[in-house]
């Protein structure tokens, strides 16, 4: 495995969590990915953007094991690797943030970090209520995710800090890769930008961040690298600081040259 | 806040937190307050109307009436914090019964044998309503409609023609008879005492060795207060009547497992998921399934218990034991206690509430010699005012917390 010091000022090292070569889907006649690359880094956080039908969720969805994908290779942490189950992506280290959060609202923080997978004290079937609060306080002070209390139920808290939940549940199961599926498709100004340094935190705690988004303002403020999808194919990757909104937005478009904008 | 320290993420105050605390701590607080206030002004007006209400002898008749209806509302109290509901819960206390009976009239079988046969018959009824659920996917009201059909049918065939068998055994004549001498009362009073400190004392010591912030001394000490207040006001009360009663220390010991299933299993943790969010809960790898048939088990089990002890208080088993308002009362009993009918919020101890206040107003009107129909009427009305007063105190909560 090469590991190689960082590339830029931005933390992403080219030691790669995940790769997929040629990954194909489809859904009766219907292909929903065909060929489809896409490499991420530890460290790095890479943008799937794309529009409406153009394979991201396809593609989220088999990295998180919830559909199987029909061809190509997928290697986690260099290793070949079968996703071919939620389970079976959780081993690996894979966690997803879903666009619902899925949380249980009338559990506190701590029940929501460790939901069906809870600590027990040792050999019992009763919970180690003390070390899953300990474990999760440090986990959250370490993303700089505020919340009131932890042994608040989620029902109280406001939708930022309810994504700082549901990001903080990933933070402490995912070794390797986080997915967040639009996480700020609810959310207000400031708990966008709340969101934003939730994703810089799990960047620098070393996780393969892949963030889908619709958003081109949320794209360039946390992704180092941005993949682009269209019709289920590969329709070109950008560094972050080397591109324009502009081009990303023709590569999804398809436009060749820049066009006018779409509503972003 | 870049330290690690467990307690670095609750320790800095901010006005974010104390708004929270205000939005946390108010369900906690207002819920079995209420109730309490409730029940009081319920005991007030009956003492008012008829001084024979708080007697002694008047409150340790109402512990023997609430000992049945408790029984099936800590099992419905489980089933709605599921998120689903049992409606057969009284004809599975028929069924029970009637077996209790017929096995020892016609089968003379001992007691104790015929009791533990009826509660593997209320287990195996409740895996029948579990599985039919989960393999199917049909709501747990229709397959327990269907159940409370069954099962009414199953009862009056054991019970047959007669439409009564009487029961001779000691044993099961003795569990809703007997009192325990006052000695033993007491010490059933200092034996839950020690309990509580042990259990208080206890999480302290734990989040200290973690290095959590314990919680607040006075609210140990609290605790500990109401439950000497309560264990030794009660035994002093009962044991200046005849005792405290088996069926008392029956219900207690039922309390104090489904609390301690309900709050500190991982079981527990689960069938709280499943009730506040059951796709989050399967996406996190609960099963989801087998925890439902688990549920529908137990609260069978508890309802097969409750037609046992139903069984001795008569002396019988009767056709129409477990049927009328029992079944309902037990559904109004959880949510008069508290518990949603929504799932996911809900405790144990919310099922002792709901039957005091729905026994005290069924006893306080008999007393007053009130029919079956004013008795009907009050439970009812009490019921409205109850999910009114808890749905109006959730929206207050809910705008106090949820909007930041």
């Amino acid at each position: 495995m090469t590991r190689t010091a960082l590339q830029d000022g931005s933390g992403a090292t080219t030691r790669p969590v995940l790769q997929m070569r040629g990954i194909g889907k489809r859904y009766g006649h219907v292909v929903a990915l065909d060929g489809v690359d896409l490499d991420v880094n530890a460290g790095e956080v890479v943008a799937l953007v794309g529009d409406n039908g153009a394979g991201k969720s396809t593609l989220v969805k088999a990295i998180a094991g919830t559909h199987r994908i029909d061809e190509g290779t997928v290697l986690v942490d260099g290793q070949p690797a079968e996703l071919g189950s939620p389970a079976a992506a959780t081993r690996l280290g894979i966690e997803t943030v879903y666009q619902d959060l899925a949380l249980c609202d009338n559990l506190d923080v701590v029940a929501n970090l460790y939901l069906g997978r809870e600590v027990r004290r040792s050999r019992t079937p009763f919970l180690n209520r003390e070390e899953m609060e300990r474990d999760a306080a440090a986990v959250i002070a370490d993303l700089a995710a505020h919340l009131p209390r932890l042994d608040a139920p989620v029902a109280a808290l406001s939708g930022g800090q309810r994504q700082a939940v549901a990001v903080s549940r990933a933070a402490l199961w995912g070794s390797r890769i986080v997915l967040l599926d639009e996480p700020t498709a609810a959310l207000g100004v400031a708990q966008t930008a709340m969101v934003y340094r939730l994703v810089r935190s799990l960047r620098e705690r070393g996780l393969g961040v892949v963030v889908i988004s619709h958003n081109m303002a949320d794209v360039f403020a946390v992704a180092d690298r941005i993949c682009v999808l269209r019709l289920g194919r590969n329709a070109g990757t950008f560094l972050t600081s080397e591109t324009t909104p502009d081009q990303v937005v023709a590569a999804i478009t398809g436009s060749a040259e820049v066009g006018p904008r779409k509503d972003s | 806040m870049t330290t690690t320290s467990p307690a670095a993420a609750t320790a800095p105050p901010s006005p974010d937190r104390d708004r929270g605390r205000a939005a946390v701590r108010a369900p906690h607080l207002t819920g079995p307050v209420l109730v309490l206030l409730g029940m009081a002004a319920v005991w007030g007006v009956f003492q008012l109307l008829n001084p024979h209400f708080l007697t002694a002898r008047n409150l340790s008749n109402l512990v023997l009436q609430i000992g049945v209806l408790g029984t099936l509302s800590i099992g419905m109290v489980i089933v709605l914090v599921l998120g689903e509901i049992d409606l057969s819960v009284g004809a599975i206390a028929g069924v029970s019964a009637g077996v209790v009976a017929l096995t020892i009239r016609d089968g003379h079988l001992p007691g104790l044998a015929a009791i533990g046969l009826a509660l593997l018959i209320g287990c195996l009824i409740g895996l029948v309503h579990g599985t039919v659920i989960t393999a199917f996917g049909i709501p747990s009201f229709i397959v327990t409609l269907a159940g409370l059909l069954v099962w009414q049918g199953v009862q009056l065939l054991v019970v047959g023609a007669g439409g009564e068998i009487a029961i001779r055994d000691p044993l099961v004549k003795a569990i809703a008879s007997t009192y325990l001498p006052p000695a033993w009362g007491w010490a059933l009073a200092g034996v839950g005492i020690l309990a509580a400190a042990a259990v208080v004392g206890g999480n302290r010591r734990r989040r200290r060795r973690y290095g959590l912030a314990g919680a607040s001394v006075r609210s140990g000490v609290t605790t500990l207060a109401v439950v000497a207040v309560v264990a030794l006001g009660g035994a002093a009360l009962l044991n200046s009547y005849f005792g405290v009663p088996w069926m008392l220390v029956i219900l207690v010991v039922l309390l104090a497992a489904g609390t301690v299933l309900m709050r500190q299993t991982t079981f527990g943790q689960h069938v709280y998921a499943i009730g506040g969010n059951r796709e989050a809960a399967r996406r996190a790898g609960i099963g989801v399934r087998r925890t439902t048939i688990v549920v529908f088990v137990i609260v069978s089990a508890l309802a097969a218990l409750a037609g046992v002890l139903e069984a001795s208080r008569q002396f019988s088993a009767s056709s129409a034991l477990g049927g009328g308002t029992l079944q309902l009362n037990a559904i109004a009993a959880a949510v008069i206690g508290g518990t949603s009918l929504f799932g996911g919020r809900g405790r144990i101890y919310q099922a002792l509430l709901g039957a005091l206040v729905v026994g005290s107003v069924q006893n306080g009107l008999d007393l007053l010699g009130q029919p079956a129909a004013i008795k009907n009427i009050s439970t009812g009305v009490i019921l409205v005012i109850a999910v009114v007063v808890d749905a109006i105190g959730r929206r207050r909560r809910l705008d106090r917390g949820a909007f930041d």
